[in-house]
């Protein structure tokens, strides 16, 4: 269902139209009224003004987490602290929190694209939304109760209570809809095994997951786990919150707002621009927030742009599904290694469950990449024989689609989660 | 329906408009804002081809117009209802109906002319009643009106006015308002509207750009301004 046709059906030269006259007004918006961005225009000696088409925007450089944390905490606002309604921010638990603001009608403009990510899904007015985000200092809770609330949804905003509490409230107030971070979603299913609740006892129909890259295994467990139709969604606080891009029905990419959002691909070591369909990082350059307009703002998330036409009937863009963040990614034998990349392959493999460590070590002076890998739950695995050549089957994927060897261990069903240990965690013990 | 891309405007050598863009949709009615000298007016010039851009486009139903004299733009259906009314002072009501739609006097049947006048007529009451009454002699809020059924008269698919509010007393522009809301709802004109007014034209508008030194600053959909409050405390006095 399309929440906003006027706009998510806009033929493209349209768009492009619009995306000009939006950008155009943001940057005589943030040379006026932003420092940071006055300085190093003047520097580079960028004249908005000579901005007249969306190629014109590689002149200008890029704003990263850095940036923002140098003007901390808010030296990237563009309009008064007064006009600023919300002020949200991520932890900080890699260094100083990254703080934005919202004016009336940035929090209004974020409702509707959120409205248009739960319609996408089918979610209606007459769905119980169970909003698991956490509510507070984060984006995702306030976020996604926006959105539901505008299309009429009844709310429930259980935030991160406890996996139990969830699933009481999941049955008892009847929730036909989730919401929360895939890894939740994923200790909800274990705590309704451990307590023998069946997902028939559940009225949940849909789940929308997102706020961390998820692989399309995981998709299938919580899918099969919950009995629901589950899909994603992309958002980062620094540009909105949830609400940047979301699958629809067909599940075929995440569609851009695109009359909110300039979406560009860049080389993440040249910063060059890709072209269509190449994979490389993500960029975006706000065009309608008021209070933090982000111009060029590298996301460290990799995708590429998905540009055949959707059956839904939408025009954007779409972006293929996120599966790594570019900070995860490490160096081994002078190769650049992502954790999704390896994810994607155990994904490919029977008996491998999406539940991995890679442990990074260094022997006789070569760096060693060793995978421990949970066997899958429901694998009956009897013969030593067969775990041999799982781990086989494993390394020589690896080396065909990375170009590297590797060693692979497997591990006992629910090892991880036992230990407490997340999925995908690198362990690099070369600097110790 | 309408297209202005990255143009840049001058008069003499004094930079005026400096790489605007907007545009219009069929129906819509959209309204300028801005400061005096931000070159509102100039965008309308440029629109109709009275000053002729040194860089950029205008495209009007996909056909780039941006270089085209102002009797061929006319023709194609774009009208401009000038800051201050600019009427024919020494002829009658009738006859400045008339000449409105010179332009259609070639092809299309006197009956057609005929009726649009008919329509004027009861759009604009006050100006039935002074027919043969000289143009000049009209008070300020009549002459306004005069003005745009004079540009109405050439059946535009797109009508500009410049201004209309100006010099005229509250009730009167709220009653010219309602006209244009009128027009926009029973002939289906697309407006783009001009003004220092900016709380009222925005009432009556769909979508709003705010023009400063010849740049867009902002734009948006008519609540985006309205709730803007640099806009509100600009524009409307908040």
């Amino acid at each position: 269902m399309i929440w906003n046709h006027e706009f998510e059906t806009m033929p493209r030269e349209d768009v492009a139209q619009m995306q000009i006259e939006r950008l155009q007004s943001t940057l005589n918006r943030v040379y006026k009224n932003v420092p940071y961005y006055k300085q190093i225009f003047d520097q580079l000696r960028i004249i908005p003004e000579e901005v007249n088409s969306l190629e014109d925007l590689e002149q200008i450089p890029f704003t990263t987490k850095t940036t923002l944390r140098d003007n901390y905490p808010y030296g990237m606002f563009a309009v008064p602290l007064r006009e600023v309604v919300r002020i949200h921010s991520s932890s900080g638990t890699t260094g100083k929190p990254t703080v934005v603001g919202y004016t009336r009608n940035d929090l209004k403009h974020w409702s509707e694209l959120m409205a248009r990510v739960l319609s996408a899904a089918g979610v209606t007015k007459d769905d119980t939304v169970q909003i698991a985000f956490d509510y507070g200092l984060f984006t995702g809770g306030f976020g996604f109760h926006y959105g539901a609330e505008l299309i009429g949804a009844s709310v429930v905003p259980t935030s991160l209570a406890a996996p139990e509490k969830q699933i009481h409230i999941m049955r008892d107030y009847k929730t036909t809809v989730l919401a929360c971070s895939p890894s939740f979603a994923l200790a909800i299913a274990e705590k309704m095994k451990d307590l023998n609740v069946n997902p028939n006892e559940l009225v949940l129909r849909k789940g929308i997951f997102g706020s961390e890259p998820w692989s399309e295994k995981v998709r299938d467990q919580i899918q099969k786990a919950f009995f629901i139709n589950a899909f994603d969604t992309y958002g980062l606080s620094e540009i909105m919150g949830p609400g940047v891009a979301s699958e629809c029905e067909c599940k075929n990419g995440l569609h851009l707002f695109e009359d909110h959002y300039i979406a560009e691909i860049i080389h993440p070591d040249t910063g060059a621009v890709l072209s269509p369909g190449d994979t490389g990082e993500l960029v975006l350059t706000t065009i309608t927030k008021e209070a933090m307009p982000m111009i060029r703002y590298r996301t460290g998330d990799l995708t590429r742009f998905l540009v055949d036409p959707c059956p839904c009937g939408r025009t954007s863009w779409r972006l293929a599904r996120f599966t790594s963040r570019m900070e995860d990614m490490f160096v081994i034998h002078g190769i650049k290694i992502y954790p999704s990349l390896i994810e994607s392959v155990l994904s490919q493999v029977e008996h491998a469950a999406p539940h991995y460590q890679l442990v990074i070590g260094r022997e006789g002076g070569m760096d060693e990449l060793e995978i421990h890998v949970e066997v899958s739950e429901n694998s009956v695995i009897d013969e030593v024989k067969t775990l041999m050549k799982i781990q086989d089957d494993i390394k020589s994927r690896i080396y065909e689609q990375l170009g590297i060897h590797v060693k692979v261990k497997l591990v006992e069903a629910k090892t991880f989660e036992r230990a407490g240990v997340k999925t995908g965690t690198v362990v690099d013990l070369r600097n110790q | 329906m309408l297209k202005v891309q990255n143009i840049r405007a001058y008069y003499g050598n004094m930079i005026v408009l400096k790489n605007l863009s907007m545009h219009i949709n069929e129906n819509e009615i959209v309204t300028l804002i801005g400061a005096n000298g931000s070159g509102k007016s100039t965008l309308l010039k440029c629109i109709v081809g009275l000053l002729p851009p040194s860089q950029g486009v205008i495209l009007f139903q996909e056909e780039d117009i941006s270089r085209l004299p102002p009797e061929k733009i006319v023709r194609r259906g774009i009208a401009l209802v000038p800051e201050g009314r600019h009427i024919f002072a020494p002829l009658s009501v009738m006859d400045n109906l008339i000449l409105g739609s010179y332009v259609r006097s070639g092809g299309q049947g006197k009956k057609e002319i005929a009726g649009d006048m008919e329509r004027m007529f009861e759009m604009f009451p006050h100006l039935k009643n002074r027919l043969k009454q000289l143009a000049g002699t009209l008070s300020g809020g009549e002459q306004q009106m005069l003005a745009i059924a004079r540009a109405l008269m050439s059946r535009p698919k797109i009508l500009l006015l410049d201004e209309p509010s100006m010099g005229l007393a509250p009730l009167i522009v709220e009653e010219i308002f309602h006209k244009i809301v009128r027009l926009r709802a029973e002939e289906k004109t697309t407006v783009l509207l001009v003004e220092q007014n900016a709380e009222m034209a925005l009432q009556i508008s769909d979508r709003g750009y705010v023009l400063e030194t010849g740049k867009i600053v902002y734009q948006g959909s008519r609540e985006d301004l309205l709730e803007n409050a640099e806009i509100k405390r600009a524009y409307m006095g908040h």
